[in-house]
């Protein structure tokens, strides 16, 4: 006992560790215990919830996996149709895929479609990253868009050339939202100022088209263009279908839009346009560096609902004889061997919509974040 | 300051100059299609435009491949071979039930092969006219075999399911109302779910036109557990059709319908008609040899008879390979030599 010393008791007791908290107060217990199992009736909730969704999910993996046909030899369905619905005929996706994606484009040009989609997607990725936000993209644009249009009619480069009505699938969808919503968005800038300008004839006519617009439905417009606006133009003269229903679209989006965008021009303070015009700005100056940045901010998330919303109205064309991504895949299942496999092809074409429309507002909630930054202080 | 309005009634000049330059370049004029000229617009076009369906199994829907199979479009094909001695040179435009009659008489296409039932009202109204009955339809019932039902006339009290909307639904009263027979219509509007009520047992009938019940039947795992009863309770002659006024043209798609019945009350077959212009009957020798001279009276080379045959066989050929998988029956569309209603005038 002679070799202890005093002055070692403050000096020996180890330094307090940082102690973590007790087991039940982090982690995924604990979290379970805050918000599944706080108490009986939310654990029997809980339970039955959990019960439920296991036997789904074994099911759905059931039906989707174990017991799916991934592919059957020459449009021989008796194998699909022996399952009696206990398991997936994925064989239709395998058969179908190709007409599904590019609809009647022909088979062996369809390298042309799937490069078409890769270069839309590419499109996509390279406007949405902040550090290509330049004036050249504007030239990106216009000459993808130039690309697609060529590679799609073809014609020219050795290419051959390919009428409007056999395009179809994907690249139609994609076609009609991109161009849509490429060209509203712009007129909807353009209408959402018109329609606060001082000058009346300017203000009414924007009143007039956007309430015109959005009083009938987007069926009805697409009908007038398809169905009306042909018999007014002089005979043998006639305007592409694809293209008519795309500026259908154009004009309901950017009614829409409009709408939208002068939301965002109302919420700013007057004081900015004040100060703006005490600073000498012209109209256009004021209006683009000052108003339309803090306004389009500001709206974000409703844009983002509007393009959304306007990506899947994209499949209302199928009312005009178009085939867009929908209308293919229930095409697809009208020859009698595929007939009765519907669920396999509309969970397709449902999971390729969502990845778009998912991607589309996670990429606007980052956007938003990073945009309004200032704000969250 | 600027004055505003004034640079923003010069930035919308800007975009409505920018739009009517786009504009004209994308504009495809697609046709010279006067309404009494179709015919020589088709020629030197060079390609036959022709309106289809969307989709509907066994008269056209495009194959996993995005070719357009099935009756009507084997029409297109038949009369792109007449004009051009090439089935190729046609572009199926697809139709849906409402645009089609617009389609048409605006010129965006020549000619429909799409299942459309000639009625008095479409052939004065509507600025068409109807070349040939191609396909004779009528509505009927469908029910299962263990109902034990052998005629529509014992349907009495049954729940029957029907499209909404459609000439059918009226029909079926109409048929109803006629006979005193009471039932409950089931009315669901797609296709798929009506079906799925009928099996599941939801009605006791299904009724829609009989080429629709047949291949509906034919789709089932055992198309013998179901029934398609005799009593037909509407007239559906599906037609082709084209611009009226257009006389020439719409001879053309008439008498490439006759060539195809004609042929095959000859027995000419896509495998023999090579040999048909050496044949010892007159007629079969007129149509099919080179010297027949009844091309050129329609406007079309003298060997358009070979060139139809070769390319999409005869009415029989083109009715087997296209609705027979689908369990059509040939029914009323069989020749009249073996008692249905396919009659061909004489070729002379």
């Amino acid at each position: 006992m002679s070799d202890i010393t005093l002055d070692t008791a403050a000096a020996k007791v180890p330094k307090a560790a940082p102690r973590t908290p007790p087991a039940s107060q982090i982690g995924l217990p604990a979290w379970l215990r805050a918000n599944l199992f706080s108490s009986w009736i939310n654990t029997a909730v809980t339970l039955v919830v959990a019960y439920f969704l296991v036997r789904w999910a074994i099911g759905f993996v059931e039906w989707g996996i174990v017991n799916a046909v991934w592919s059957v030899p020459d449009n021989q369905t008796q194998a699909c149709r022996d399952l009696r619905g206990i398991g997936a005929c994925w064989a239709v996706i395998t058969e179908k895929h190709r007409f599904i994606l590019f609809g009647t484009y022909p088979y062996e040009e369809h390298w042309r479609p799937a490069l078409c989609v890769l270069l839309f997607v590419g499109l996509y990725i390279v406007s949405a990253m902040r550090r290509f936000w330049r004036k050249e993209l504007a030239l990106v644009w216009i000459g993808v868009l130039t690309l697609i249009g060529v590679l799609m009619w073809g014609g020219v480069a050795g290419l051959t050339y390919v009428p409007q009505e056999r395009w179809g699938g994907l690249v139609i969808t994609l076609i009609l939202a991109t161009f849509g919503l490429a060209f509203a968005f712009p007129l909807a800038i353009v209408v959402a100022l018109g329609r606060r300008s001082s000058l009346p004839a300017i203000k009414a006519l924007c009143v007039l088209y956007v309430e015109l617009i959005r009083g009938v439905p987007l069926i009805s417009l697409l009908f007038m263009a398809s169905v009306m606006f042909p018999l007014f133009l002089p005979e043998g003269m006639n305007i592409d279908k694809l293209l008519r229903a795309q500026l259908a679209i154009i004009l309901f989006a950017g009614a829409y839009l409009a709408e939208v965008v002068r939301g965002g021009l109302q919420s700013l303070s007057k004081g900015q346009y004040e100060a703006a015009d005490a600073l000498g700005l012209s109209y256009w100056q004021k209006t683009g560096f000052i108003i339309l940045p803090q306004a389009l901010r500001m709206v974000i998330p409703p844009l983002v609902n509007t393009f959304i919303g306007f990506f899947k109205d994209t499949s209302l064309v199928l009312i005009i004889g178009i085939f867009d991504l929908l209308t293919a895949g229930k095409t697809a299942i009208i020859e009698p061997a595929w007939q009765g496999f519907g669920i396999e092809v509309y969970l397709t074409v449902g999971a390729i919509y969502f990845v778009f429309c998912f991607a589309m507002s996670k990429y606007s909630q980052g956007l938003e974040a990073e945009l309004n930054r200032h704000r969250a202080r | 300051m600027q004055p505003f309005g004034l640079s923003f009634a010069r930035a919308l000049g800007t975009v409505a100059l920018g739009l009517g330059l786009v504009l004209p370049g994308l504009a495809r004029a697609q046709a010279p299609a006067g309404a009494a000229n179709t015919f020589d617009a088709v020629k030197s076009r060079g390609q036959l435009v022709c309106g289809v369906n969307t989709g509907l199994a066994g008269f056209a829907q495009p194959d996993s491949q995005g070719v357009w199979r099935g009756f009507d479009a084997e029409y297109c094909r038949a009369i792109a071979a007449a004009i051009f001695g090439d089935a190729t040179k046609v572009r199926f435009v697809p139709t849906t039930a409402q645009v089609r009659f617009t389609a048409l008489q605006s010129g965006e296409v020549d000619v429909l092969s799409r299942n459309t039932t000639w009625t008095l009202s479409r052939d004065t109204s509507l600025g068409l006219d109807f070349a040939a009955t191609n396909f004779f339809d009528g509505q009927g019932f469908m029910v299962k075999t263990s109902l034990g039902v052998k005629s529509a006339k014992e349907l009495e009290g049954a729940t029957i399911c029907v499209q909404p909307g459609t000439t059918t639904e009226q029909n079926l009263s109409d048929w109803s109302r006629a006979n005193r027979i009471k039932f409950t219509p089931v009315v669901i509007e797609r296709l798929e779910e009506i079906v799925g009520a009928y099996i599941s047992g939801r009605c006791d009938a299904y009724t829609t036109d009989v080429s629709g019940l047949a291949a509906t039947r034919s789709a089932q795992p055992k198309p013998d557990d179901h029934l398609i009863l005799p009593e037909v309770i509407s007239k559906e002659p599906l037609a082709l059709g084209v611009r009226q006024g257009d006389a020439r043209f719409a001879d053309v798609v008439r008498w490439t319908h006759f060539l195809l019945l004609s042929a095959e009350e000859f027995g000419v077959t896509q495998a023999n008609v090579d040999k048909m212009a050496n044949d010892p009957r007159p007629e079969v020798k007129r149509m099919f040899s080179k010297d027949g001279g009844l091309g050129p009276m329609l406007g079309l080379p003298e060997l358009w008879a070979v060139n139809v045959v070769k390319a999409v066989g005869n009415y029989g050929e083109l009715f087997d390979r296209t609705l027979k998988p689908i369990g059509i029956q040939r029914g009323p569309n069989a020749l009249w030599t073996t008692g249905g209603l396919q009659y061909s005038p004489p070729f002379r």
